[in-house]
């Protein structure tokens, strides 16, 4: 490190100088004035703040007494838990098979990984296709299999359903992969060995490779949490005026709304600290109770 | 186990695997299939192939017509190209005095970065939006502007992590072949650009093939910034026309594989550093 090369400090100066005006012009210095926006009354994206709000606090106060920023957060907390049990266990199965066949698992990789390449915009307007109430894939589909009445996929009872599917089914491919690559680092010195011992087919997997692979799913995990709060584009198309009756704004979208439709940019703001106050303490937790283990 | 049933069991891994692998590809061929037929057609009949009487090219003479899919194609690959050169400028050159240099405020430097990966776009953009809007050059209708008001943040925002997956490649060099070109006379900059670039390059990839996918596909950017229509980048037009078409199914198929097409074939020829890239941009906030 003590090279002659970097004794002279001047270039530094260059090296350091653009990405720390980024960071702090586009990064830093909008966090801070998002907190003071917060605690504003401003009425419009583009206009200036008429002051301070009475009392400073009031979009906290709301942020707990809006039914529908509410059902906002109980939607966003439902997409962690299905994002946990569909993203993460399919993503599982399907690693944990494809580990076990000779020949093709490059294929398999290459299929599921693909729909993490394309924009949730175009998938949301896919699968606005797909769950079309008249003449959709799915309705179509069910038609031709004899059923009479046509299903409303983004009415009262579903919406939650046709909301998740698709970014459960887009992100499955990004965990198989992270979980087949911590597999395959499994060395084959310790399956020899347990079939030696006569362990084979579930104790295999049970004793050597769930546990070998520990540490990759509790990265899994945390980043299938997290990444659940800031789930925007997909939701966005294809529930963009929180259809059903405002029942499914996720935290993100609902945010949207506030700062676009509603110009109700300092609530906006509040909503925004939500989100990253939400996003430190469920990471602080999760990393605590998955503490890396050793084996 | 008799190997009699320990085929049966893999011809049974085999076909789970197939099944996940047909919900993967088969909405695309479907929309792909629809998007060559008129949208009545798309209603009544979406399953039957679109051959014959069935086949028209009304939806793609629409989207290149009435929507100009290729200005917003330019406006998509101007912004996510001009990302994606800055930030690997930039970023390489924050690793690199990170990694290399010795100095005072080295610690607060790099938690300064480790903490701009923290922030979600959603706690940024109003600020960000009001300033740019102060400047003049967030929605405005002049084509270049608005493009810059998107690719300033775009860039703030996937700095730190490019910063720290180059940072964790340069620290696993040794600074020999350095040392050694200095010796010969080469100074910082060009032993930067003529040694550490070219041993880089796999790393650079990756956080190049991250941070133009990220920025071509963040919509939630590109709907506050852009507002005009000459403006619109491929996803914003996307989004534009899936609230605009009403029933036009046959427009939204075609514009649909427009934008699937492409990345698709950029997809079949890269995959490896693909997958590498985005696994490793996880870690990004």
């Amino acid at each position: 490190m003590d090279s002659m090369l970097f004794r002279k400090k001047k270039p530094l100066f260059l090296f350091f100088t653009p990405a720390l005006i980024f960071m702090s012009v586009f990064l830093y210095y909008p966090f801070i004035f998002n907190v003071i926006n917060s605690v504003m009354s401003i009425s419009g994206l583009g206009s200036a703040a008429t002051g301070i709000n009475d009392p400073w606090y009031v979009n906290y106060v709301n942020l707990f007494t809006d039914k529908i920023m509410l059902t906002a957060l109980k939607n966003t907390f439902i997409t962690m838990g299905a994002t946990v049990v569909f993203q993460l266990g399919i993503a599982l199965v399907l690693a944990l098979l494809v580990d076990g066949i000779p020949k093709g698992a490059q294929v398999f990789r290459t299929v599921y990984f693909f729909p993490i390449v394309i924009s949730a915009t175009a998938l949301g307007l896919l699968f606005n296709l797909i769950f079309l109430y008249d003449g959709g894939m799915i309705n179509n589909m069910l038609k031709s299999f004899g059923m009479q009445e046509l299903i409303d996929w983004k009415g009262e009872s579903l919406y939650m359903v046709t909301m998740l599917t698709p970014v459960m089914w887009q992100y499955v491919g990004f965990y198989f992969v992270i979980i087949v690559t911590g597999l395959n680092n499994i060395s084959s010195d310790i399956y020899e060995a347990a079939a030696i011992d006569g362990a084979s087919g579930f104790k295999r997997i049970r004793y050597i490779s769930l546990p070998l692979i520990y540490n990759v799913l509790c990265t899994c995990l945390i980043l299938a949490i997290t990444g659940a709060l800031k789930v925007f584009d997909l939701p966005f198309v294809m529930m963009g005026t929180g259809a059903p009756l405002d029942k499914s704004w996720l935290t993100g979208t609902y945010m949207y709304h506030q700062a676009f439709s509603r110009q109700d940019v300092d609530y906006a703001s509040a909503i925004a600290i939500l989100i990253v106050v939400l996003g430190v303490i469920i990471s602080q937790a999760l990393n605590m109770l998955f503490k890396e283990k050793d084996y | 186990m008799n190997t009699e049933k320990k085929s049966l069991r893999l011809a049974g891994v085999y076909l789970i695997l197939t099944v996940w692998a047909i919900t993967t590809i088969y909405p695309f061929l479907w929309v792909i299939n629809n998007s060559f037929k008129p949208t009545r057609l798309i209603r009544r009949d979406s399953f039957s192939l679109a051959l014959g009487e069935k086949f028209t090219l009304d939806n793609y003479t629409t989207a290149f017509e009435r929507v100009d899919i290729v200005g917003a194609y330019v406006n998509s690959l101007v912004i996510s190209g001009t990302v994606t050169v800055l930030v690997m400028l930039f970023a390489g050159f924050a690793a690199y005095g990170l990694a290399r240099y010795n100095f005072r405020g080295r610690r607060v430097a790099h938690s300064m970065v480790l903490a701009a990966m923290m922030f979600p776009v959603f706690s940024t953009i109003i600020p960000v939006f009001r300033m740019e809007f102060a400047w003049g050059i967030a929605n405005t209708s002049s084509v270049p502007l608005s493009l810059l008001s998107v690719i300033l943040p775009q860039i703030a925002g996937n700095l730190s992590f490019s910063i720290i997956i180059l940072m964790g490649f340069l620290l696993s060099i040794p600074v020999d072949m350095e040392e050694a070109a200095y010796l010969d006379g080469c100074n910082v900059y060009q032993v930067y650009f003529k040694i550490i670039i070219p041993i880089t390059k796999s790393a650079f990839a990756t956080v190049a093939i991250f941070t133009f996918l990220w920025s071509y596909n963040d919509l939630f950017t590109q709907m506050y910034f852009l507002r005009y229509k000459n403006t619109f980048t491929v996803t914003r037009l996307l989004n534009e026309i899936n609230s605009q078409a009403g029933v036009n199914y046959g427009l939204m198929a075609a514009a649909v594989v427009l934008v699937i097409v492409p990345v698709l074939l950029v997809y079949i020829f890269l995959q490896k550093n693909i997958i590498k890239g985005l696994t490793a941009g996880a870690i990004k906030g």
